[in-house]
């Protein structure tokens, strides 16, 4: 369905003028680009007032922006499910809470060391993610959403009761700064963390990338269009489904120990189902089924999550009057009517918002081109 | 036995108050094929409107006797008009996009409690009502909370009106054939639409109610109230099948009392996990159990 614009995309670039097709050349290399600047980011002093709290390289800001690239990953993950096999999962965030709750429990509980523990922690996800997935999986539509809901609320609820005071209940688990290695603990090392978080966002968009080109990520892409239809063709869609819901619930599961260490323990918000419908608004806000815009959507809305709480305290801000002032102070209220907008009159999300403002854009060069021609 | 008749009926005003959320979610998931993640929102906002009336910015409303009934008049009031402004305004434009309307109920339901909050502050605030519900009463040795009965009587007239409306007028006919089939309806030359907003209209007053009432129950409002009895309310309406509303009352009343009674004599949150499991299981045992019908 997408093949048909690059095209026609191309042909009206070579239209316009020779320099934009050079231009266009070398825009493909902006991913290793922004690459090379986020990697290089813990280095930088720069300042970006109103975006971020103090310069980029300190360790307030960096930490934000660790927490930004993750639930991008996350989000990015979560697209797996949604954009490019078409389900509606309300209970992602039980994989992620997985991760980092088994995580944390065997490196406190058995002692092993951090690096033994994450391997661990995954399996545990990956199991979980594979052992619910094949049921829940077995029923279609709006019930699997309220079955994978159903699941993931169960586990909210174990946590929150705290049995045998394993989980810590409404408290959470703190990672004690002594079982964590050195170069791991302490805000001097924001920036080592930093770095985990930016390299499990490359992981992600790899593996992503990689399976929705692969064989499999076809059979997805045709389940997501029609379902029956792969059914004719003599595939179980279920089988694939389930690769699907057990790949995106083991990034999950890396997510969360990324997390772990980034927030320095597990804590139960990450279970509700709050937290899987934030995903699902950063999929929809960024745009579902696209490559960047899960990443996008996560990052804005993080970021706004952490930030506008902090602006609606600020001078500007208290000085509007109250009609104003009051829907600013809950970026969750932004987001949630941001998120219903799009839903309502930007279907694609903001990725693409350029796409479809080209075709105005053009028209009004031409426009203005054809009055200057006599 | 004290014990066991207060659980009981604790447990019926428990039901009662998801049957209020239930009957209005299992009506719109029949007709129109859409689960209302917004409907713990309209909740809320009934309980809101109901409390902000009750507190004294209403004329004429308050806390005591008849003001208290006109203060929950208004939150139902409210709660209605926020219904069918969701349906007019979110719903409709996306008839032709199953999805993105359950994704737009999510939105609403994130951003409504979010509001609220924004404006009343993220606690719970206490909940005024008459001193005559306050109190408690004896039976069969056991001292009940008056506001119990309240939930369940008015559960029950809820019920009732239901049963007289779909049973017995024009609209209540066009609703309960679109429950079973909307396109033979539509191609009967009816229409379906305008029952859309109608149900919208008592499924959201029949939350505001229960937000109001729900008030009384808790003794206080606060924004995440309506989604916390959410998830409840969707085991109900799996449970009593979709789009029948007698089902989604019996399912209420077996869903409060399990939650009651194994809270009480398991360990605490037993209830609650087994009603959530209870959901799952049904779901696989009963996939088509969720289809449309109407008892």
């Amino acid at each position: 369905m997408t093949t048909a614009t690059p095209a026609r995309e191309a042909a009206t670039a070579g239209d316009v003028a020779a320099p934009a097709g050079t231009l266009r050349r070398y825009g493909r290399w902006w991913p290793a680009v922004a690459l090379v600047a986020l990697f290089a980011a813990p280095y930088s002093s720069l300042p970006l007032p109103g975006l971020l709290d103090g310069p980029i390289g300190s360790a307030g800001s960096l930490q934000l922006l660790a927490l930004c690239l993750v639930f991008g990953a996350l989000a990015t993950g979560y697209d797996l499910l949604l954009g490019r096999t078409g389900l509606l999962s309300f209970g992602h965030a039980l994989y992620f809470a997985a991760g980092s709750y088994a995580t944390e429990l065997i490196m406190v509980e058995a002692g092993l060391p951090f690096a033994v523990s994450a391997v661990l922690g995954l399996c545990c996800g990956v199991a979980l993610a594979a052992a619910l997935g094949s049921v829940a999986l077995r029923v279609g539509g709006i019930a699997f959403s309220m079955v994978t809901l159903a699941f993931a609320q169960a586990g909210s609820i174990l946590v929150e009761r705290d049995p045998g005071g394993v989980t810590g209940g409404e408290e959470g688990r703190a990672i004690p700064a002594d079982k964590l290695p050195s170069s791991l603990a302490g805000i001097g090392n924001t920036a080592n963390l930093y770095w985990i978080a930016l390299a499990y966002l490359v992981l992600t968009l790899a593996v992503v990338h990689w399976a929705v080109r692969s064989p499999t990520g076809r059979v997805w892409e045709g389940i997501k269009e029609n379902e029956r239809r792969v059914e004719v063709l003599g595939l179980r869609p279920y089988g694939f489904k389930l690769v699907a819901f057990v790949l995106a619930g083991a990034l999950a599961a890396v997510g969360g120990i990324v997390h772990l260490l980034l927030t320095g323990g597990a804590t139960p918000q990450t279970t509700t189902s709050d937290f899987t419908l934030s995903l699902l608004v950063m999929v929809v806000l960024g745009g579902s089924g696209s490559r960047w815009g899960p990443l996008v959507g996560g990052v804005l809305y993080t970021w706004a999550d952490h930030r506008l709480g902090d602006l609606a305290g600020s001078e500007t801000v208290s000085g509007l009057p109250s009609f104003l002032r009051v829907p600013l102070s809950q970026p969750l209220f932004l987001l949630g009517a941001l998120f219903v907008v799009m839903v309502v009159a930007l279907p694609g999300g903001l990725t693409r918002l350029p796409a479809r403002l080209r075709p105005v854009l053009t028209a009004g060069q031409r426009r203005v081109a054809a009055r200057e021609r006599p | 036995m004290s014990t066991v008749v207060l659980l009981a009926v604790t447990g019926l005003g428990l039901g009662a108050l998801y049957f209020l959320v239930a009957s209005g979610l299992s009506l719109i998931f029949g007709l129109m094929d859409v689960l209302n993640f917004a409907h713990g929102a309209l909740l809320s906002v009934g309980a809101y409107a109901t409390w902000w009336a009750a507190d004294g910015h209403l004329p004429g409303a308050g806390s005591g006797g008849p003001g208290f009934v006109l203060a929950v008049c208004f939150g139902t009031a409210v709660g209605t008009v926020a219904a069918m402004v969701l349906e007019l305004a979110l719903i409709r434009p996306l008839y032709d996009r199953p999805r993105e309307q359950v994704l737009a109920t999510v939105g609403v339901g994130l951003a409504v409690p979010a509001l609220l909050s924004a404006i009343w502050g993220p606690d719970a605030r206490p909940f005024p009502g008459p001193a005559a519900l306050s109190g408690t009463f004896g039976l069969l040795g056991a001292h009940i909370p008056v506001n119990r009965l309240v939930l369940i009587g008015a559960a029950a007239a809820v019920l009732v009106a239901l049963r007289l409306f779909l049973g017995g007028t024009r609209h209540g006919l066009v609703v309960r054939a679109g429950v079973e089939d909307r396109a033979m309806v539509t191609a009967l030359g009816i229409d379906v639409r305008r029952a859309f907003t109608l149900v919208f209209a008592i499924g959201g007053a029949a939350a505001a109610l229960g937000g109001a009432l729900g008030g009384l129950y808790y003794g206080s409002v606060d924004p995440g109230q309506g989604t916390s009895l959410l998830i409840f309310a969707f085991v109900v309406v799996v449970m009593g099948g979709m789009g029948s509303v007698a089902g989604a009352a019996l399912a209420a009343v077996g869903v409060g009392l399990v939650q009651q009674f194994a809270n009480y004599y398991t360990a605490s949150g037993l209830g609650d996990l087994a009603v959530v499991v209870l959901l799952a299981a049904l779901l696989l045992l009963k996939p088509r159990g969720i289809t449309g019908r109407l008892a």
